[in-house]
């Protein structure tokens, strides 16, 4: 396994909190994102979209659209081939309606013309003959026998019979004797949860430009969190080979796993095709939210065995996603992160994936698991209440630990749990005073990680600087972090590397900026690649002095005579060696590609003071810290931010983001006036605390940290709100008329 | 669309009542521009009004103010007699959008937006305020109570113009206050809302209150039952609670994505009893 990388060291650049590289162009606004790519004879795209829930297209008529001056090109599904593979099919029709719409703003067609306006013009123009249909936007109603069917025919084998076809597949997971375990409990808890879909809510709207020759090659430009991954998307839609699409990934304005597939991509290129003339394609807020990809919506059960001194003696938790109108794969996810926290003898989860009239989810930040684990740490904590016991000292009994077989599966390895939770015992929050009437909350969460696929190539230029070439879009400061890591492995100053983002055709496949890899896996290939520059140039000095390669030696940003038998040579610094390169055989470069495997999991905990308003049932949140297991902290500013940032996200979910549909199954708040986002002024500086447990799986011990800190916000503010209130509540977000109604109850 | 700047206010007016389309008037535009970008209303004529002379001045009349129709809430909110004399009604105004929109929109944009949760026309309903008009056939003056007649509609007619409000002169122990109900701190519109404006006598007993209510009707309304019950008193809290529940009783709210009909009853006179706190307090009011 790859559990052996791990070797200890001191460090000399990673761990600065050094220069962001892109901040200067994006604070004076050079930077480039989605929206800005222009091209010679650039042609506006406008989509239409539908105002049902659920229809079959009876026909569409674009001849008057088609007719106006101006336009160059219409798009409907029709346009778009009939796809074999069952994946890129629902990819397309996604993209664009085929026989039917799915949800409220689903695509049905596109213009490109000569201007924005004439381009909503010709929207106007389009007729379309919808017969419409039943629909279905909740979970349970969709999973119940008789519901209207979003797609038939989509239930995988291992959805038991009987079953709504609206469920499309199903999980199971744990170990152990249940039934002895809730009989050796002192309380067995049994709870219900809701959770409303939330959106990414990333600043930057998604914006494409695709230009097609005649002769079949393709540019696309487009804002996106991996951009190889959109050309395989994007050349099956198209029928292209991928060499013949390049893709070139823009600076990003959020993504948080919005961006990990496409939308409008595929309708720009074959708009594109069909109009001969480069077409630009940008989304409004209204758009990004009714059909793009937000968070599954969940109902969830759980039933928690505990002894009153607080040992969890069995767990089960069934868990009900709608991943929306096509099958999506993220309940397993809550199933497997459901209890991951705990070590435990008897413990189940299960999971089942509901299609319903809403937009097809999309990853956000640790999908799927923010859910699940909201429902087990609520019912942990009514659980310590009831017992009055300490709600840390809880966790701390039961916590998963090395060697504890997980709630999924896996034995875990060096993981950083208990360390993290006696941490936050030991921190100055968690045990400060409360006024009366305010409510602390806590919460564990965990994230598996990913490694994946990753290619770096690692030029030294002569003038003794170092450019690093990697292919994932850096959407958490991935470009500085990998910098870092060149410079420690080089030996030389971080401002002497330069690290760029490639397009799809400058290098090897590179997996979505996803599962918090990139830092990781690409930070892995970095040093690698680093290690294999090493080796060609100590080569090189080797040659200069005469002597065995082998026998030369990379110490301090130089290569040297590895010991006195090799002779004795003043040391060749990498600008000495690179200032000479073409002397010496030319020049020089690493690189590394690799499928990493061996990515740490990570685990954070959450201490929240909150004080409801009992008259209005307005939250506020007083103070809140982030406790979290980073391996090692490359560049500790972005891992503090990546907490920041997940914390906020989670707050909002709890607070008050939610998607709200009508009984037409249209989406009431496609705003950010309605689908509310915590703004700064509602939120205290988020403390943060870094652990620092090596991940045995990256020379440095990184572990990735984009993820984690969404998962425990969920249920720190449920019981931090509810310890305020004197009331549980069970559904979120816990939305001021909620906790009112809750409070009057 | 035909975009006019009018120099003068007849010629906004007679500009506004001879197009037979659809028309804005902008001022700051921080309504205008937005339905305009999303779609939501093609005007077939605009009428800038921000270049006719006077019309984006504060001006003392009568010992009260007149505030012109083009004054952004940023230059209200620095206006030292109007914040002193009127602070309630400010800070209603000041709570509209971010620190940008407040540099661009009105009062009487707020007004004539027509929204049942506009944030400063609670303040100048309770002040009493007075819009001046000036249509095709001339100038007249309206009580601003009697402008919002229902959800995005007024009782302006066709070319009418309101070039400013008028905020009169008060007494020195008297004082407003308004408060809105947001799931957030700002950045919002008003779940529910409202504002109070009290005199109080020599002893500090309340001797005249207006208490008017947001976004809990299709205008927003004044809870007359509500004022009558605070005179008299000191605020006590049975008078309060006694208030809070005459307030709840005017309310007729809807249930829609920003709040259910009992969330935005209850909390109306939740505010109702908060703001009249305030404004007994501001007023020189001691318990």
């Amino acid at each position: 396994m790859a559990f052996d990388e791990y070797q200890k060291r001191e460090f000399k650049q990673v761990g600065k909190r050094v220069r962001r590289p892109d901040g200067v162009d994006k604070v004076t606004g050079r930077a480039m994102y989605g929206a800005d790519a222009t091209a010679p004879g650039m042609l506006w795209a406008r989509i239409l979209r539908s105002p049902h829930a659920h229809a079959r297209i009876r026909s569409i008529d674009t001849s008057a659209a088609m007719a106006l001056k101006g336009v160059r090109a219409v798009l409907t599904g029709a346009d778009l081939p009939d796809q074999e593979d069952v994946f890129i099919r629902d990819v397309q029709n996604n993209c664009m309606a085929k026989d039917k719409v799915l949800y409220d703003g689903h695509a049905v067609a596109a213009v490109a013309a000569v201007d924005i306006a004439t381009a909503k013009a010709a929207l106007k123009l389009i007729k379309v003959d919808y017969e419409i249909l039943p629909h279905v936007t909740d979970v349970d109603k969709a999973m119940a026998p008789g519901a209207p069917v979003v797609l038939d025919g989509r239930s995988l084998e291992s959805v038991p019979a009987g079953m709504s076809a609206n469920v499309t597949e199903h999980a199971e997971f744990g170990h152990g004797d249940l039934g002895a375990g809730f009989a050796k409990a002192d309380m067995v808890l049994e709870r219900s949860y809701k959770t409303p879909t939330a959106h990414q809510g990333y600043i930057e709207p998604h914006a494409a430009l695709a230009s097609v020759t005649s002769d079949g090659k393709a540019e696309l430009w487009c804002c996106t969190q991996g951009q190889f991954y959109v050309r395989t998307l994007c050349a099956a839609i198209m029928g292209m080979e991928a060499s013949q699409l390049r893709v070139t990934a823009s600076e990003i304005g959020g993504g948080f796993g919005g961006k990990t597939t496409v939308f409008i991509e595929p309708v720009a290129l074959a708009l594109a095709r069909k109009a001969g003339r480069p077409v630009k394609l940008v989304m409004n807020r209204d758009e990004v939210f009714r059909a793009t990809g937000p968070t599954v919506h969940s109902s969830m059960d759980v039933k928690i065995g505990m002894t009153k001194d607080g040992r969890i003696t069995a767990a089960e938790a069934k868990l009900r996603y709608s991943g929306g109108a096509f099958p999506s794969g993220t309940h397993s996810f809550g199933a497997q992160a459901a209890f991951a926290a705990y070590d435990l003898a008897a413990v189940r989860s299960y999971s089942w994936n509901v299609l319903t009239n809403r937009p097809k989810e999309a990853a956000y930040r640790a999908p799927g698991a923010p859910q699940a684990i909201y429902a087990v740490e609520a019912t942990i904590d009514e659980l310590c209440q009831h017992f009055g016991l300490d709600p840390l000292d809880v966790r701390l009994k039961n916590a998963a630990r090395k060697g504890t077989k997980s709630s999924y599966g896996p034995t875990f390895p060096d993981i950083g749990l208990v360390a993290t939770l006696e941490a936050a015992k030991a921190h100055p929050h968690y045990s400060a005073p409360l006024e009366p009437g305010q409510g602390r909350g806590i919460s564990c969460g965990f994230w598996f990680n990913f490694g994946g696929n990753s290619c770096v190539s690692l030029n030294i230029n002569t003038d003794g600087t170092v450019g690093v070439t990697e292919g994932n879009p850096d959407i958490g400061g991935s470009r500085a972090s990998i910098s870092l890591m060149a410079a420690e492995e080089l030996g030389i100053d971080y401002d002497r590397v330069r690290t760029i983002v490639a397009d799809t055709s400058s290098l090897g496949y590179n997996d979505v900026t996803d599962g918090s890899r990139v830092t990781f896996a690409v930070g892995l290939a970095t040093i690698k690649a680093a290690r294999d520059a090493v080796r060609v140039m100590c080569e090189r000095a080797a040659k200069i002095w005469g002597i065995d390669a082998d026998a030369v030696e990379w110490k301090d940003g130089a290569a040297v005579p590895a010991g006195p038998n090799a002779g004795k040579f003043p040391p060749m610094t990498l600008a000495e060696i690179a200032a000479v390169s073409f002397e010496t055989g030319g020049p020089i470069a690493g690189h590394h590609e690799v499928n990493v495997d061996g990515a740490g999991v990570s685990f954070g905990v959450h201490i929240v003071d909150i004080e409801v308003d009992k008259e209005t049932g307005a939250t506020k949140v007083l103070r809140y810290t982030v406790f979290q297991d980073a391996g090692k902290a490359v560049h500790p500013s972005y891992v503090e931010g990546q907490m920041q940032g997940g914390a906020v996200q989670g707050i909002g979910w709890a607070l008050n983001e939610e998607y709200i549909y009508g009984e037409d199954g249209r989406l009431q708040n496609p705003t950010f006036l309605d689908y509310r986002v915590p703004v700064a002024s509602d939120l205290p500086m988020i403390d943060t605390v870094i652990l620092e447990i090596p991940n045995p799986g990256h020379p440095y011990g990184v572990r990735g940290v984009g993820e984690t800190g969404i998962v425990p916000p969920l249920a720190a503010i449920t019981n931090a709100v509810c310890r305020s209130a004197g009331v549980r509540m069970h559904e979120l977000p816990m939305s001021p008329p909620r906790v009112l109604k809750a409070l009057s109850a | 669309m035909r975009y006019l700047a009018a120099k003068t206010a007849g010629e906004a007016a007679a500009a506004l009542a001879a197009e037979p389309g659809l028309t804005r008037i902008l001022a700051g535009g921080t309504d205008v521009l937005v339905q305009l970008k999303s779609g939501l209303v093609e005007p077939a004529l605009i009428v800038d009004i921000k270049q006719i002379p006077g019309i984006a001045e504060i001006v003392a009349e009568d010992g009260g103010y007149r505030i012109g129709a083009a004054v952004p809430n940023a230059v209200l909110g620095e206006h030292a007699g109007v914040v002193a004399m009127w602070p309630g009604v400010v800070e209603g105004a000041n709570l509209i959008g971010s620190t940008q929109v407040q540099g661009r929109c009105t009062m009487v944009g707020n007004l004539c937006n027509g929204s049942p949760a506009g944030d400063a026309v609670p303040g100048l309903i309770a002040a009493n305020a007075v819009a001046r008009i000036v249509g095709p056939n001339g100038q007249r003056d309206l009580p601003v109570a009697d402008i919002p007649t229902g959800p995005g509609k007024t009782s302006l007619a066709k070319g009418e113009v309101i070039t400013s409000v008028f905020l009169p002169a008060r007494p020195a122990r008297a004082s407003d206050a308004y408060l809105r109900f947001i799931p957030r701190t700002e950045m919002d519109i008003a779940v529910a809302s409202a504002a109070v404006s009290l005199e109080l006598n020599a002893d500090d007993t309340v001797k005249a209150a207006r208490v008017v209510l947001g976004a809990v009707a299709p205008t927003v309304i004044v809870a007359e039952e509500a004022g009558r019950i605070c005179v008299g008193s000191k605020l006590d809290e049975a008078t309060l609670a006694r208030m809070a529940a005459a307030c709840e009783a005017v309310a007729k709210p809807i249930d829609d994505k920003r709040g259910t009909v009992a969330f935005r009853t209850k909390t109306a006179g939740t505010l109702a009893k908060r703001a009249a706190l305030t404004a007994y307090t501001r007023a020189g009011g001691t318990k």
